[in-house]
């Protein structure tokens, strides 16, 4: 092995983040279910003007039930899938 | 060049209310939040620079895809949809699936293993230093100028479309910027990225889908643009004849071979802004896969980007010419304002300025990098501590970030984005390109075959460009054309200087180049690939990824190309 390797490797031992890092699926998750009540509910209240301006199209609401989905897709796959253990740590 | 074009169009102005802004400052919030989270996780140089190399394979390649997936980009490439039509597909399946393929299946083998944690120090392992402090000071300049750009264009959208003052624009982006990555390292940015790559989804997604229904679909979209542009407009190949003039200025030799095979092999294999997040995943399994995941999401985002360009480019026939107010890159911001209602507005106004952010964190967070390992611990302060180094890289990042708001004005003199960082990149990472694959793949090729190759690469593009093309020596119809053209020149001149030096200087010793060229052995080193159970199931394997996508890829070409 190269000097480098060995430091690289020896760093690699020492490192934290796959002990200590969060996952990343809580915060996607809980964003997008925020996100997506926020916009569900403005489509649900859309105004005739919304509507006219996005072609009749009511797009928060599907844009927010979208987002919603999205959000709990992460939640129940962080559900059933918890990140593994983290190794023993000295 | 006509710095006025480059501003967006005066009445952009957007009806945003306060649930707009109530969702902007919610992202700004988790923004912040995910740096606070992370920073428990930094305990040495190689947990903030590199995440310790220890992420998932999806987290390394969703950042992998947005990372590109900067404003600039998003701006950008709707804009050459808007002006080239449907041509802007080459960007994306010719111009970067087969390189981030070969990428996963063929370099990063070479590039994992050898634990270098930088681009430019695979150069220092395979060549020498004067090849490496080369591309290690090339690519900081790069990284900065491109950051700064990305803060420029932030500062103008921003400024058209909320009215900020450009300062305060560019101040605020700055340092939340700086204090998500300076605090969290590179799993902050990184995690931000694949946070903003579905909000970025969240707010192109109802952009197409109302502006194709505002046009009448595809068939009232196509019907309006082939009689206003012509057929062409609407394939991918069309007019792309050698010796055919379109409005690219390129032909499919230029094409396929300057844009596929130069321009973008040099872009995603060996900038260092993408590869690091690979470089970050957990095992070699998982860094292969990290460009290959990222492909699959690439194929499809054109179709995201290239739609809103079509639809303004039909609904405002004059767009990007003298007899309108709108330029290319208002595009998506026009379609903004004409469709979207408050809420959904607020999500696509957090998309756009989450893009611009992450651009230019994903071009800070490899700056630093480089800076720190390539430069400062490799030529200036040599052998201290870790701890050191870490508080070093704290501290450049910071600087970085500041200079990069100190060069976003250089922004302002080239009419189109993309342009401008192509142009860019045919310099610098075209001769990067030339070197690697022969370093990779040429056992004889000598140390200082290394930085000849990139001296002569960098200038023969740069000549090309700025004397052969500029001056008009060479007739060549657009910048674009002849950016494919500087690219090819580019990596010719490399190719035969690199030949040439080698055949009269000394090759490097073989035991120093084991597991860096194709057919070396590297003992001891295949063993600690961190192989996890469940790697070796179908969908992970990496040849099934890689040539599916590729398949997938050409498959896309068929309904533009007839």
């Amino acid at each position: 092995m190269s000097d480098l390797q060995k430091e690289v490797s020896e760093l690699e031992r020492k490192s934290a983040t796959a002990a200590r890092l969060f996952d990343i699926r809580r915060i996607i998750g809980g964003l997008f279910v925020v996100y997506g009540v926020l916009v569900t509910i403005a489509g649900i209240t859309a105004s005739d003007a919304d509507l006219d301006k996005a072609e009749g199209i009511n797009i928060n609401l599907w844009t927010g039930l979208g987002m919603l989905a999205l959000g709990l897709f992460f939640l129940i796959w962080l559900r059933l899938r918890p990140a593994a253990p983290p190794p023993p740590t000295d | 060049m006509q710095a006025s074009t480059h501003t967006l169009a005066e009445g952009l102005r957007l009806p945003t209310n306060g649930l707009d802004y109530a969702i902007l400052a919610l992202y700004f919030v988790v923004v912040l939040g995910i740096g606070f989270a992370a920073r428990r996780s930094v305990r040495t140089s190689l947990d903030f620079f590199l995440s310790g190399r220890s992420l998932p394979a999806w987290v390394t390649g969703l950042a992998f895809v947005a990372a590109n997936l900067g404003a600039t980009e998003i701006l950008g490439m709707a804009a050459t949809g808007a002006q080239y039509g449907v041509a802007v597909v080459h960007w994306y399946w010719i111009g970067a699936i087969p390189a981030m393929v070969f990428l996963g299946l063929v370099m990063m083998p070479f590039y994992y293993r050898s634990k270098v944690r930088s681009v430019p120090e695979f150069l220092l392992q395979r060549f020498d230093a004067s090849a490496h402090l080369l591309s290690s000071a090339l690519f900081a300049f790069a990284a900065i100028l491109i950051a700064g750009v990305n803060l420029y264009a932030l500062s103008i959208v921003v400024e058209a479309l909320l009215g900020w003052p450009q300062w305060v624009a560019i101040v605020v982006a700055g340092l939340f910027v700086l204090a998500y990555i300076t605090i969290g390292g590179l799993s902050s940015a990184i995690y931000n990225e694949v946070l903003q790559f579905f909000v970025i989804l969240a707010a192109l997604i109802p952009i197409c889908v109302i502006g194709m229904k505002k046009v009448g679909g595809w068939d009232g979209l196509s019907g309006n643009l082939e009689q206003r542009h012509g057929d062409d407009f609407l394939t991918a190949w069309g007019g792309t004849g050698i010796g055919d003039a379109n409005p690219l200025g390129a032909n499919w030799l230029t094409i396929v071979l300057g844009l596929g095979f130069v321009l973008s092999f040099g872009y995603w294999t060996t900038n260092f802004a993408e590869v690091q997040r690979a470089l970050s995943a957990k095992n070699l399994s998982a860094a292969q896969r990290t460009p290959l995941i990222a492909a699959f999401p690439k194929i499809f985002i054109v179709f995201l980007v290239m739609l809103p360009g079509l639809v303004a480019a039909a609904l405002v026939p004059k767009i990007g010419t003298a007899g309108s107010d709108l330029t290319y890159n208002d595009a998506i911001p026009y379609l903004m304002q004409e469709l979207l209602p408050n809420g959904v507005l607020g999500i696509a106004v957090t998309g756009l300025l989450a893009a611009f952010m992450a651009g230019m964190a994903a071009n800070v967070s490899s700056f630093n990098t480089v800076f720190t390992y390539d430069i400062w611990a490799r030529y200036a302060v040599k052998g201290r501590d870790d701890t050191y180094y870490l508080r070093f890289g704290r501290l450049i990042t910071a600087i970085g970030v500041l200079a990069s708001i100190g060069t976003a004005f250089i922004a302002s003199s080239f009419s189109n984005i993309m342009g401008y960082l192509q142009t860019l990149f045919s310099f610098f990472n075209v001769p990067m390109f030339v070197v690697f694959v022969i370093g990779m793949f040429w056992k004889r090729a000598s140390m200082k075959s290394g930085v000849w190759g990139l001296v002569a690469g960098t200038t023969a593009a740069m000549v090309n460009y700025f004397w052969v093309y500029k001056q008009g020596v060479v007739d060549i119809p657009t910048d674009q054309g002849a950016n494919f053209v500087s690219a090819i020149v580019g990596f010719v001149a490399g190719a035969v200087v690199m030949v040439v030096v080698t055949l009269f200087t000394a090759p490097k010793p073989e035991a120093e180049l084991a597991g860096l060229v194709y057919g070396t052995a590297s003992p001891g080193l295949e063993a600690d690939d961190g192989v996890e159970a469940g790697d070796s199931a179908w969908y992970r394997r990496p040849a099934l990824l890689g040539w599916g996508a590729v398949v997938l890829a050409a498959a896309c070409y068929v309904p533009y190309s007839f």
